[in-house]
């Protein structure tokens, strides 16, 4: 019998000066974790509102991480 | 290795079979021959360690040169010399952490889990060889944890007998500290921390309050003296045996030991010392005066940093910028005398145009094209809207690929580009410049990057990496489908500085700016330059601080660039970096200058204290009556008989949590003046921890040579000052014999603290703040000492922080070299990635005005509506976010361009 295995997909809003620059560590470092996390860079954090955090959600993504 | 052709792709390094220890772990772990010594360096390329490769030895091997996909290795490589003609040379060199292992009774390399502080910083670290995760390093496998960690303080520092390091290394207090926070932090379990010490020394600024934190948090702080550091033979920990302060033996079994090693000067540095003819110290740190805080022996030749004595990190980014400013100073007529200018082509204008996009995607050798597949990616970006063209390569970044592509976009008419490669923190600026050779506005760029946050960590999933690549590439153009060219303006500057404070760090920065060719115009409120420094006597090295600030103050007078207003104030100021209008108000005249930065050092006070008697004997004084009595009238000095001192007074309590860092050494320094002119008089001294950091260790061992007496209290049994006819009588507890004391004395001097001047009215006219003990409040503590978030605006001196006069000499300097930072410019660039406002949209209700950090925004009355500078926006966006109508955008990261990503990840 066939189970579908639930797949998220995770929007990461990551903030050009640290997490992003993390994101770009964790390659170097060859740190492996699934490929369902969907980055998309950002000059702050703090330029992530509400809006946007929402418009992820009704674009169905199922979790958003925004780092910063 | 070729470092020009080195992609840091990691191959080699993969392969290689010769395993070492790894240095920058402190040996906890292995590295290979061939390595990137740590892993953020600049730039990110590998290196062969010539001691350990086979091939280089052996002549057998050469692994890495036959896999190399750039074949960037290169073993003929060879030393080569360079002749350089400069004007001026700054010594950086930095120390060596001291070597336990020369110390037989702390156990070090008899047990892997006594480690030094900087083998512990490195198992605290997620780069570290555990990853971070604390452990013991004498298990194997890395699973036991540690429960209980000792901290063992001064192991090669404040120490003549088992080595010869006299000085306090001045920085291992506050790492121990920081240390036991963090270990605690990383703790799944609960963990005790326990720090043996002798004197707490966290005078720098904000110390006093995290380790105050640290300690209510539950770390231990032990004042003791450690014997030695055993392990036990039956492994069940290490035995600390000590002395606690009321001079009993204790024992206390710990997990991990670590030694907190203090700084010196590596033989490399004394050997290039000694070539150049520099003169050292006796603790062979590179010797410099309080008054020429970078300059060595040897003109022309500066030093920064520890190679001229212990000193933290905020302190080691001052005297860089301080050795910039010094070592400028002679040369400043060669300023801008080799720089050439760039010819840029003109730029085409693509708004009538239908977007053109042509997609890029980068193999990088076999790192992106062994996990992703490439022609795949590609054939995918030729189907999505907008793209016009698209090509792999082999590496996009190498030069060919370059001038290859600034010609597809010019015959293939593109006008918006996109690189699917590695990271745009690391290649966006080599790509926007193709495009600028290209005719292209370097804004109609983006990157997807496909290499660090895709291949590289998902390599054992190549579908799905292949996936999430094509997944990328489509937001990045989806994206670059709404971009839109973006301009920078020239602003000019104003090429003059104001600097506010006429004490020594004001003149010093004053001086500095001027000897660089900048008039400077200086304002002062009293009718006297030089500041608290009129009122002190001799610095730690016995040097004369009057003479100084007399041929200070003459130099800045004699200067015809330094512009001075004495007995005067700032009213207003009006602009920002480059274009300051400031009204300057001496008694009834008002005058208006321009400027393009500003300084402030309007310096601190000694704060008159409200306790033990003072103001009501005529017995107690405070350090700078002292000082005037010392200078003037030394005949109440000579007959005294006893003397005592008080530190603390007012400060590192609950309403002033801080230390003042500097009485300290001036109670010592005036204890060992009145020894010399009364040897009879009896010295006492009490303390809390005697923070002479650094070489002003020396003068407190001095001073017990001298027979001056050290006695501790606790802050919760402060001493008593009883009123006598013409003394005062102190009680206090000793702390070894746990009795009261009562000693008759002359002279009290209290060492009360240092206090903030409430300059409000001037910190909000330059935009700036300050924090809740008063000082003005730095861009970041650690790496920004002297600038303020407010571009264009510059602190140093007592304002900062408590400081003695070496560093705030420094420090003024530094504020100098950053300063010209900007006024060696004629223009500055505005625009690019800033925020805009939607006029028609802003409701002027001022949220974005409290966001913002940079202070950029301002409400225009006039039409209730904000305003945003661009020459002071960085472009972080926040006050898009607050907006509640959207008003704001912040260019290049707007939000259609944002929901356009979000879309395009979303869909199939």
């Amino acid at each position: 019998m066939e189970t579908d295995i639930f797949e998220p997909k995770i929007i990461a809003f990551m903030c050009n000066w640290c997490t992003y620059g993390a994101a770009d560590l964790a390659g170097v470092s060859r740190l492996q974790y699934p490929p369902n996390i969907i980055p998309v860079r950002v000059m702050c954090s703090a330029s992530i509102s509400p809006h946007h955090i929402l418009r992820a959600l009704q674009s169905k993504a199922d979790g958003v991480l925004v780092g910063g | 290795m070729d470092t020009d052709k080195c992609i840091a792709c990691g191959l080699c390094a993969e392969k290689c079979p010769k395993k070492v220890d790894d240095e920058y772990n402190e040996a906890l772990g292995k590295r290979k021959a061939i390595y990137v010594p740590y892993p953020q360096a600049v730039p990110l390329k590998y290196a062969i360690d010539e001691i350990n490769c086979i091939y280089l030895n052996k002549n057998k091997c050469g692994v890495c040169e036959k896999i190399c996909p750039s074949g960037a290795i290169n073993f003929k490589d060879t030393k080569k010399e360079f002749l350089l003609n400069v004007g001026s040379i700054i010594l950086s060199t930095g120390f060596s952490s001291f070597d336990p292992s020369k110390l037989d009774n702390l156990g070090f390399n008899q047990h892997p889990d006594i480690v030094t502080s900087m083998g512990f910083e490195r198992l605290l670290s997620a780069t570290g060889p555990f990853g971070g995760h604390l452990c013991l390093p004498s298990d194997k496998k890395h699973t036991k944890t540690p429960a209980k960690i000792a901290w063992l303080q001064c192991v090669g520092s404040r120490d003549e007998n088992k080595c010869s390091n006299g000085y306090c290394s001045s920085v291992c207090c506050m790492y121990a500290v920081k240390q036991a926070v963090m270990a605690r932090d990383h703790s799944k379990e609960p963990l005790d921390c326990a720090i043996f010490y002798m004197d707490m020394r966290t005078q720098g600024k904000d110390f006093d309050k995290y380790a105050e934190n640290a300690k209510k948090g539950g770390v231990r702080f032990i004042q003791s003296r450690v014997h030695s550091v055993v392990p036990c033979r039956d492994n069940s920990g290490i035995e600390m045996m000590y002395v606690n302060d009321s001079g009993h033996i204790e024992k206390e079994l710990f997990d991990i030991v670590v030694l907190s090693t203090g700084l010196e000067i590596g033989k490399s540095s004394v050997e290039l010392a000694k070539i150049m003819g520099i003169e050292l110290d006796q603790f062979n740190f590179i010797k410099t005066d309080s008054f020429n805080p970078v300059s060595t022996s040897l003109p022309g030749v500066y030093a920064c940093g520890v190679l001229t004595g212990p000193k933290d990190i905020p302190q080691s980014v001052m005297e860089a910028s301080s050795a910039a400013a010094a070592a400028t100073e002679k040369i400043a007529l060669a300023r801008h005398t080799k720089t050439k200018e760039i010819i840029i082509p003109d730029e085409r204008n693509t708004s009538r145009e239908f977007s053109k996009i042509g997609v890029f995607v980068c193999n990088c050798g076999t790192n992106i094209g062994g996990v992703v597949n490439v022609p795949e990616v590609v054939e995918y970006a030729r189907t999505l809207p907008g793209v016009t063209y698209a090509e792999e390569n082999l590496f996009t970044c190498s030069q060919d690929t370059q001038d290859k592509m600034a010609q597809v976009i010019k015959e293939q008419g593109l006008n918006k580009v996109v690189v699917a490669a590695c990271s745009p923190k690391t290649h966006e600026g080599l790509f926007r410049e193709t495009l600028i050779s290209a005719g292209l506005n370097k804004h109609l760029f983006e990157m997807a990057n496909i290499r660090n946050q895709d291949s590289w960590v998902h390599s054992g999933q190549p579908e799905q990496a292949t996936q999430k690549a094509k997944k990328l590439v489509r937001m990045a153009v989806a994206k670059s489908f709404l971009l839109k060219p973006l301009f920078e303006n020239q602003l000019p500057v104003t090429q003059s500085a104001l600097v506010v404070g006429g004490g020594v760090a004001g003149m010093a920065a004053s001086l500095s700016l001027a000897r660089q060719g900048f008039p400077v115009s200086l304002v002062e409120k009293n009718q006297n330059l030089g500041g608290n420094a009129r009122l002190l006597n001799k610095t730690y090295l016995n040097e004369d601080i009057g003479a100084y600030v007399k041929q200070l103050i003459q130099q800045v007078e004699e200067n015809d660039l330094i512009n001075i207003f004495l007995g005067s104030s700032i009213k207003h100021v009006d602009g920002f970096v480059g274009n300051f209008e400031t009204t300057i108000v001496s008694g009834e005249f008002e005058k208006q200058i321009s400027h393009g930065v500003a300084i402030l050092a309007f310096g601190a006070k000694e704060s008159k204290p409200d306790e033990y008697l003072y103001g009501e004997h005529q017995s107690v004084l405070t350090h700078l009556d002292l000082d005037a009595a010392l200078k003037k009238d030394s005949s109440i000095i000579k007959k005294a008989k006893n003397i005592l001192f008080i530190q603390c007074v007012g400060s590192r309590n609950e309403e002033y949590p801080y230390c003042s860092k500097v009485c300290c050494t001036h109670s010592i320094q005036s204890a060992i003046e009145i020894k010399k002119l009364n040897p009879e008089a009896n010295i006492y001294i009490l303390y809390r921890d005697i923070r002479t950091y650094g070489k002003r260790e020396l003068i407190y061992k001095q001073a017990r040579e001298l027979g001056i007496i050290f006695f501790r209290y606790d802050s919760d049994n402060k001493p008593i000052v009883i009123s006598g006819e013409n003394n005062v009588i102190v009680e206090f507890e000793d702390h070894v014999l746990k009795r009261k004391l009562s000693v008759d004395v002359d002279i009290l001097c209290l060492a009360s603290r240092i206090e903030a001047i409430n300059n409000i009215k001037l910190i909000q006219a330059f935009k700036v703040v300050c924090d809740s003990d008063g000082w003005l409040l730095e861009a970041h503590q650690k790496l920004r000492p002297v600038d303020f978030a407010t571009d264009g605006v510059f602190l140093c001196g007592m304002a900062h922080y408590p400081k003695p006069i070496d560093e705030s000499i420094a420090q003024a300097k530094a504020a100098a070299s950053r300063a010209i930072t900007t006024l060696a410019k004629d223009s500055i660039s505005v625009g690019g990635i800033v925020s805009k406002v939607n006029s028609r949209l802003c409701s002027g209700c001022g949220a974005c005005i409290e966001v913002c950090p940079y202070r950029a925004i301002e409400m225009d009355y006039e039409n209730n509506i904000v305003e945003i500078n661009s020459a002071l926006c960085k472009g972080c966006g926040a006050c898009a976010a607050a907006c509640p109508s959207e008003a704001l955008t912040l260019d290049g990261f707007n939000n259609e361009q944002l929901y356009a990503q979000i879309k395009s990840a979303m869909t199939a």
